[in-house]
């Protein structure tokens, strides 16, 4: 690195027309998502993960078959099994991405450089929420048809495989892919308030997986009420084909619509904060 | 030209910036000085909206920072050059920051060629020295060529090169007509760098004024003296109320008068001068006796005390510096008087 550089001057640039915009910071944040590893990471091992815990369970089940209950049988859901490290799984490692592309704005000190770019701060918020939406519903639709139609081909000696076809189980399968992309969304809510990655992880995760399974130990009659309310049940119902053998929950779209709230809500208090909060 | 009035901002229990207003001219230097912890960084973050004042307003020819139509053409600012995602490229950095005010790819190779880092554009920014990292924070700068630049303690950590590359860029800056707004701890650099002070203490200000004008006005002005008479003028001096210590090669440094006073002292008395040099306080100086009461962290003092209300000269409604004048210089010398400043 040469001290002889600054009697150079760059070019000038092409006059300002416009102002600076939506579309632009849309380019950024895109730019920003392809250009740290942790990006194809998550999504590598999201991908691992869906196809992969899938097939496994897939493959288990055609193993076991014969000695599969008639009972179990009946309430056997092909659809769901073969999708289920996607939307159980999958949506713990979204989770982590959706965090990160805020929370490593502020771990790195990044934020301070990018608002200074881009002062205008609710379309850096909703241009980063966008390009994370799109990139992972994009990236869990290809994990939700490849682990379907994996799933379905290990379950062909049951007889029990299914087609896209056949009733319910378009909607199981892309709303699988909505499910954890919106799980993603939701952390990346959390990030924006809690501004730091480690925090807004284990808030979502014990959202998601342990407060789920706490209220297992309610007596059912409160589990009953509480359990429609709950943000997980989306995934459960929104993957399932048959009828849900809780009738405490609402229909899959109305299950799915519960947390389309929530996430919607906590998006809404994430913006503000992150306009209103000094960086 | 940046316009800060009556900028406040408190954090919990601290006021950071109180009651803040100076203006930052376009076309040249000005050096922005304070102790640590005097608000430098806090009035540099209000500017750019990083912050939100309690009070005040500050505009960039009139408009807020957030409302430009393309920010990074009117303003280009580098407070941390840690303050990137270290996973990125230098080239991914610049080119996110670039696409938000729609500047084209191209500029962002220009930029990095400005700055010497062409060769490692595709690295991550992770392996970067620190001044690797503030030429790259300058080149962000620099994208979208804008008429203002602001920095905060540029030079800090840098090896004797770094300084001088820097040094000599935002005199380059400067020269191309733009606005330069730096802060510094190091007023040696502040000293070969600035054309004008604004120097705050406890988020006061405490001068805005011209660097010849702040240096002019310390007390810690002295003058030399060569004679062979030096008993003859020590005496005279102290008569007139001056002290006289002997400097180096048999001189005498009389402080407490001027010049003028001292030579018409030796001519009064009959004495035979070889020497008659103002010596002029460094900035260093200067700064260090215009902030002795604002020093935020000192030993085990107190914070809580009432401080005097700073001193403040220079200042005219406008903002800008006045010349000063020759009694205000004059009186600095006097006996008696407590010094300009």
């Amino acid at each position: 690195m040469a001290a002889t550089t600054t009697t150079r001057q760059a070019p000038v640039l092409p006059p300002p027309s416009g102002r600076a915009g939506f579309g632009g910071t849309l380019r950024s944040e895109f730019t920003k998502i392809r250009s740290v590893r942790s990006t194809y990471w998550t999504l590598l091992v999201l991908l691992a993960i869906s196809i992969g815990i899938g097939a496994a369970i897939c493959a288990g089940t055609a193993a076991n078959w014969n000695q599969t209950s008639a009972a179990d049988r009946a309430t056997f859901d092909a659809t769901q099994v073969s999708i289920a490290g996607l939307f159980y799984l999958g949506q713990l490692v979204i989770v982590v991405l959706g965090a990160l592309v805020i929370t490593s704005e502020y771990s790195t000190g990044m934020i301070r450089t990018s608002l200074t770019a881009m002062p205008r701060r609710v379309t850096v918020y909703a241009a980063k929420a966008l390009v994370f939406a799109v990139i992972a519903l994009a990236v869990t639709l290809v994990a939700a048809f490849i682990a379907f139609f994996l799933g379905q081909a290990l379950l062909a000696s049951t007889h029990e495989n299914v087609t896209l076809s056949e009733p319910n189980v378009l909607r199981a399968v892309i709303g699988s892919a909505l499910y954890v992309t919106l799980c993603g969304l939701f952390a990346f809510a959390a990030g924006a308030i809690f501004r730091h990655t480690a925090a807004t992880i284990t808030a979502i995760i014990g959202l998601l997986f342990v407060i789920p399974i706490l209220i297992h130990l309610l007596p059912s009659s409160w589990y009953d009420d509480i359990v429609r309310w709950m943000p997980d049940s989306a995934g459960m119902a929104i993957t399932a084909t048959m009828a849900p053998q809780n009738s405490h929950l609402f229909s899959p779209w109305g299950q799915f619509s519960v947390f389309a709230v929530y996430t919607a809500i906590l998006l809404i208090v994430g913006g503000i904060l992150f306009r209103k909060r000094d960086a | 030209m940046i316009e800060v009035r009556g900028l406040s901002k408190r954090y919990g229990e601290k006021l950071a910036v109180n009651n803040l207003s100076f203006d930052v001219a376009p076309g040249k230097v000005t050096g922005f000085l304070g102790p640590n912890g005097a608000g430098t960084t806090t009035t540099m973050r209000l500017i750019l909206g990083l912050d939100f004042p309690n009070a005040g307003t500050v505009t960039i020819d009139g408009k807020r920072y957030a409302s430009m139509a393309y920010p990074m053409r009117e303003l280009g600012a580098l407070l941390d050059a840690k303050a990137v995602h270290g996973g990125r490229s230098a080239y991914n950095h610049l080119l996110c920051l670039a696409q938000t005010n729609n500047l084209p790819k191209r500029r962002v190779g220009e930029v990095l060629e400005l700055v010497g880092l062409t060769e490692v554009a595709r690295k991550r920014t992770k392996g970067f020295s620190l001044g690797m990292s503030q030429r790259l924070g300058i080149a962000a700068t620099l994208l979208g060529d804008p008429k203002i630049l602001m920095f905060d303690e540029p030079v800090n950590g840098l090896d004797p090169e770094g300084i001088l590359w820097i040094r000599n860029f935002m005199k380059t800056l400067a020269a191309e007509g733009r606005t330069v707004f730096v802060s510094s701890h190091l007023m040696s650099e502040m000293e070969n760098t600035a054309d004008h002070l604004i120097v705050i203490g406890r988020g006061q200000l405490l001068a805005d004024c011209t660097m010849d004008e702040f240096i002019a006005r310390s007390s810690g002005q002295t003058v030399r003296v060569a004679t062979p008479q030096p008993d003859l003028l020590v005496k005279a001096v102290a008569e007139a109320g001056g002290s006289a210590v002997n400097g180096a090669d048999g001189t005498l440094i009389v402080s407490g008068l001027v010049a003028a006073q001292v030579g018409d002292l030796a001519f009064e008395h009959g004495v035979r001068l070889h020497e008659l040099t103002v010596v002029r306080a460094s900035l260093e100086a200067a700064f260090m006796e215009l902030t002795a009461d604002s020093v935020e962290y000192r030993g085990a003092e107190s914070e809580q005390g009432q401080q005097p209300a700073p001193a403040q000269f220079g200042q005219t409604q406008s903002g800008q510096a006045q010349p000063p004048s020759p009694e205000q210089l004059v009186a600095q010398g006097q006996p008696g008087s407590e010094g300009g400043i």
